[in-house]
């Protein structure tokens, strides 16, 4: 049943639609939920930590019965080779604590990946939905009809004065967490980005890189998040989130549109550079296919090449992972090896349409 | 050039190591690399954890050799669901279980205005476990409505929601 989780590289968050597509990549919104009657995660021994997940997938079972939520499939991940985690975590299903240490923990995701329910990690479930674009309020909508229904069969431990209850006090209260990922390269080249995002925190949001906390910043990707829980409802957080994010989409297109008028060949010549090198490259490292990919998005929002799809640059940010190359030779293989073989399917993707310019 | 260690894998780190003019140089593959890693960092953890943040602020310091004088005071209190007691908690900077934020209340409050700037939620109630609130906030919504109303003249519709409003309150025994 997991196979096709990890047998395709594509998920929704990847489509390249919704609102903002060119800038927002993705937005998330992951809660927070604890059941009442057991301990936290991390003080649960394995009778209990199995108990967890059989509660949640009775749960889930019991919702199907009802008609509801046919398109969720429980996955046990004790079932997965080490390399198939490694491929769920590149897109963003699960988290990599969650990879590490698989006793005693599950997986629930929605056919079309754009909902992901971990249970067990650090809370006994952390419900996640990811959709492509600017589309926070739509995402939050989903979340919390699925957190709905979950809580119609489970009791979730809630407080009338703290919310819901986690086990780290950072969560506390909404146990939301929401986020949007922004392809900023303008601001980068502009050396505008750690000026402009540095200020965020002063606004109760963090900054992280593409692959979430403790990651860099690679490929001009930023994820912005809301960090307090308690004090504002959902509605205030999103909207707070929302308006953080329309800024700096303007300052981007401001940025863009400055490249553009003072230095167009200048740009045009880094963008075409950077896809010369992608399109004939036969060894390539990630942290330089990143920023180049970043320089052809760039090139394809601007209508200077017409024949990659955001879609397809979306899901070049899994294909050329370390995890998903391994799966793909089906074999642990070397790093030269990865190099190599990441330069194949980046060619590959970007030369199956012929490029008519 | 192959891995100095297992000598199977081509060398991709190479380190160059000088400790007191002595110059030494490694070469190892990826793999080989990871066990080492401990040495090159010098033993430090290169990803300083949040929750050792939250321990500072939870008001105990690990690193701290010597037990101070309150901390051994405050060692036998225990959450009486989980077990958990307070110190075990700063270290982590996890809570044991839900309790743990009844148990250890008077705690919990500054902690959660020093790490949350707030100690009241005013968003999403559960339908089921969320008691009476959800009740309550939704005669609170609204009677925002009803002015709303009022102030638009609409009266008609003003007196349906006080209808409504009503009859919620009679739900809650008022």
């Amino acid at each position: 049943m997991y196979e096709s989780f990890v047998n395709k590289a594509l998920s929704k968050w990847m489509e390249g639609t919704g609102d903002e597509g060119d800038i927002v990549i993705s937005s998330r919104i992951r809660l927070a939920r604890n059941l009442s009657t057991l301990p936290f995660p991390h003080l649960l021994n394995s009778t209990d930590a199995k108990k967890v997940v059989t509660m949640i997938h009775d749960a889930l079972q019991s919702l199907q019965a009802q008609e509801e939520e046919k398109d969720l499939v429980f996955i046990n991940l004790l079932e997965l080779q080490p390399m198939e985690r490694a491929i769920l975590v590149d897109k963003h299903l699960i988290s990599p604590q969650h990879a590490d240490e698989v006793a005693g923990r599950g997986l629930i995701v929605s056919l079309d990946e754009s909902v992901s329910i971990l249970i067990n990690e650090e809370d006994h479930l952390r419900i996640q939905c990811l959709y492509p674009g600017l589309e926070l309020e739509k995402v939050w909508n989903q979340a919390s009809k699925v957190d709905d229904l979950f809580e119609s069969q489970l009791d979730f431990a809630f407080d009338e004065k703290l919310g819901y209850l986690t086990a780290c006090p950072t969560n506390v209260g909404t146990g939301m967490r929401a986020s949007v990922m922004m392809h900023l390269p303008a601001l980068v080249m502009t050396n505008q980005a750690s000026r402009v995002l540095a200020s965020l925190t002063q606004l109760g949001m963090t900054v992280r890189g593409l692959f979430g906390e403790g990651t860099e910043a690679t490929g001009n990707l930023f994820q912005i998040s809301n960090q307090v829980t308690l004090g504002r409802s959902e509605e205030e957080i999103i909207s707070n989130l929302l308006v953080v994010a329309k800024q700096l989409i303007d300052q981007e297109r401001m940025a863009r549109h400055l490249l553009l008028k003072e230095t167009k060949k200048q740009l045009e010549d880094q963008v075409w550079r950077a896809y010369g090198i992608l399109t004939h490259a036969r060894v390539i490292s990630s942290q330089e296919a990143m920023s180049l990919l970043s320089k052809v998005r760039l090139g394809t929002d601007m209508g200077m090449i017409k024949t990659v799809s955001p879609q397809t640059l979306n899901e070049m940010l899994v294909l050329t992972r370390p995890a998903f190359l391994q799966k793909v030779k089906g074999k642990d293989i070397s790093a030269f090896e990865r190099d190599a073989q990441r330069a194949t399917i980046i060619r590959e993707k970007l030369l199956t349409e012929p490029l008519n310019q | 050039m192959y891995c100095d260690e297992c000598k199977k894998k081509p060398a991709t780190v190479h380190l160059t190591k000088i400790i007191n003019g002595e110059k030494s140089e490694v070469h190892l593959c990826e793999s080989c690399a990871q066990n080492h890693h401990k040495e090159w960092t010098f033993g430090l953890d290169e990803n300083f954890p949040l929750n050792k943040f939250l321990a500072g602020l939870l008001g105990y310091d690990p690193q701290s050799t010597q037990p101070s004088m309150n901390l051994s005071f405050s060692l036998p209190e225990k959450c009486e669901n989980c077990g958990f007691n307070y110190n075990q908690m700063s270290q982590i900077g996890r809570f044991g279980c839900n309790e743990c934020y009844e148990h250890f209340k008077e705690k919990v409050g500054p902690l959660l205005r020093r790490v949350q700037g707030a100690n009241r939620h005013t968003g999403k109630v559960p339908h089921r476990s969320g008691g009476t609130i959800r009740l309550e906030r939704e005669i609170q919504s609204l009677r925002q409505t009803l002015q709303e109303y009022v102030s638009r003249e609409e009266f008609e519709e003003a007196a349906r929601i006080r209808d409504r409003i009503r009859e919620m309150e009679k739900k809650l025994g008022h």
